[in-house]
C-alpha cells in the first residue's frame, strides 16, 4: 500500500509542476495515471484477497467501499478534466489525485481498525 | 452569463461532487450501522452531504434558477460549517463523533470551510447579469 501513496504523491508533485508552468496535461501525464490506476485496481483485488483471509477487526463493507473509491477517483477526475484543457482541467486532474490520497490514507486507518 | 461548470467551476463541481459522494456516503453508512450513538451528528452529515448535492447538481446545471439555488446551497453551508464548527468545540457533548462539519471540518483538512467561500466568489463572479468571469 506504500508504494500506492508514493506513486500517487509523485503524480501529485508532477501536476503541480504543469499548474505552475501553465502547461496543459500532455500524454505522458495521462500514462502516469493510467499506471497508477492500474495500481489501484491491484490494491483492489489484493485488499479483497487480504480482508478475507485477515483475523483483523476489519469493517469490511467500509474497507471495500473505500478500495473501490479510490479506484473510482481517477477516471472520474480525467473524465471531467478532457473538456476542459486548460489549467482548471489540470487542477481537476490534482484534486482527483489528492482525492485518492485521502481515501488511500481512510483505507489504511480502517485496516488498522478505525470506523466511519 | 458564463457557463457554471466551465473553467474554475469546472474545478469546483469535481470538489463539490467529491464531497457530495463522501459525505452521503459516510453519513449513510453511520445512520445505518450506529445510529443512536451520536444522532445530531449523523443528522448534520446528512444534511450536509444533501446540500453538496444540491450545490453540485446547480452548479452542472447552470441557468438563473440553478444559480440562485446554489447562492442559498453555498450559503446555508457556510453558515453549518460555522454553526456546527463553533458548537463542536463549545458543546462537546452534542458531538460524540465527528461529522464533515465539525470543528470546522478538521477531518477534511479544513476544506469544508473553505469550499463555501470558493462557491460563494465563483457564483459572485458568474452572477446572472454579469458581462464577464
Amino acid at each position: 500500500m506504500g508504494a500506492v501513496l508514493v506513486l500517487a504523491l509523485v503524480t501529485l508533485v508532477a501536476i503541480g509542476v504543469l499548474l505552475v508552468r501553465n502547461e496543459p496535461a500532455g500524454d505522458p501525464m495521462f500514462v502516469l495515471l493510467a499506471v497508477v490506476e492500474v495500481v489501484l485496481l491491484v490494491q483492489l483485488v489484493v485488499g479483497v484477497v487480504l480482508l478475507s483471509s485477515t483475523d483483523r477487526d476489519v469493517s469490511g463493507v467500509l474497507f471495500v467501499s473505500y478500495l473501490v473509491g479510490v479506484v473510482l477517483a481517477l477516471p472520474i477526475g480525467a473524465f471531467w478534466s478532457l473538456a476542459e484543457r486548460s489549467r482548471a482541467g489540470t487542477a481537476v486532474l490534482g484534486a482527483a489525485v489528492f482525492t485518492a490520497v485521502a481515501l488511500e490514507l481512510r483505507l489504511w486507518a480502517i485496516w488498522g481498525g478505525a470506523g466511519a | 452569463m458564463r457557463d457554471l461548470s466551465s473553467g474554475p467551476g469546472r474545478l469546483l463541481v469535481f470538489v463539490y461532487g467529491v464531497f457530495a459522494v463522501a459525505a452521503t456516503g459516510r453519513s449513510l453508512v453511520q445512520l445505518g450501522t450506529d445510529a443512536g450513538r451520536a444522532p445530531l451528528a449523523y443528522s448534520l452529515s446528512l444534511l450536509a452531504a444533501v446540500i453538496y448535492l444540491v450545490a453540485t447538481t446547480c452548479l452542472l446545471l447552470g441557468g438563473p434558477l440553478a444559480w440562485r439555488v446554489a447562492v442559498a446551497a453555498c450559503s446555508v453551508e457556510l453558515a453549518g460549517v460555522i454553526v456546527v464548527g463553533v458548537l463542536s468545540y463549545v458543546v462537546t457533548g452534542w458531538f460524540p463523533d465527528k461529522t464533515v462539519w465539525s470543528h470546522f471540518g478538521q477531518g477534511y483538512g479544513f476544506l469544508p470551510l473553505v469550499l463555501p467561500f470558493a462557491g460563494l466568489a465563483w457564483l459572485r463572479r458568474t452572477r446572472p447579469g454579469a458581462e464577464r468571469g
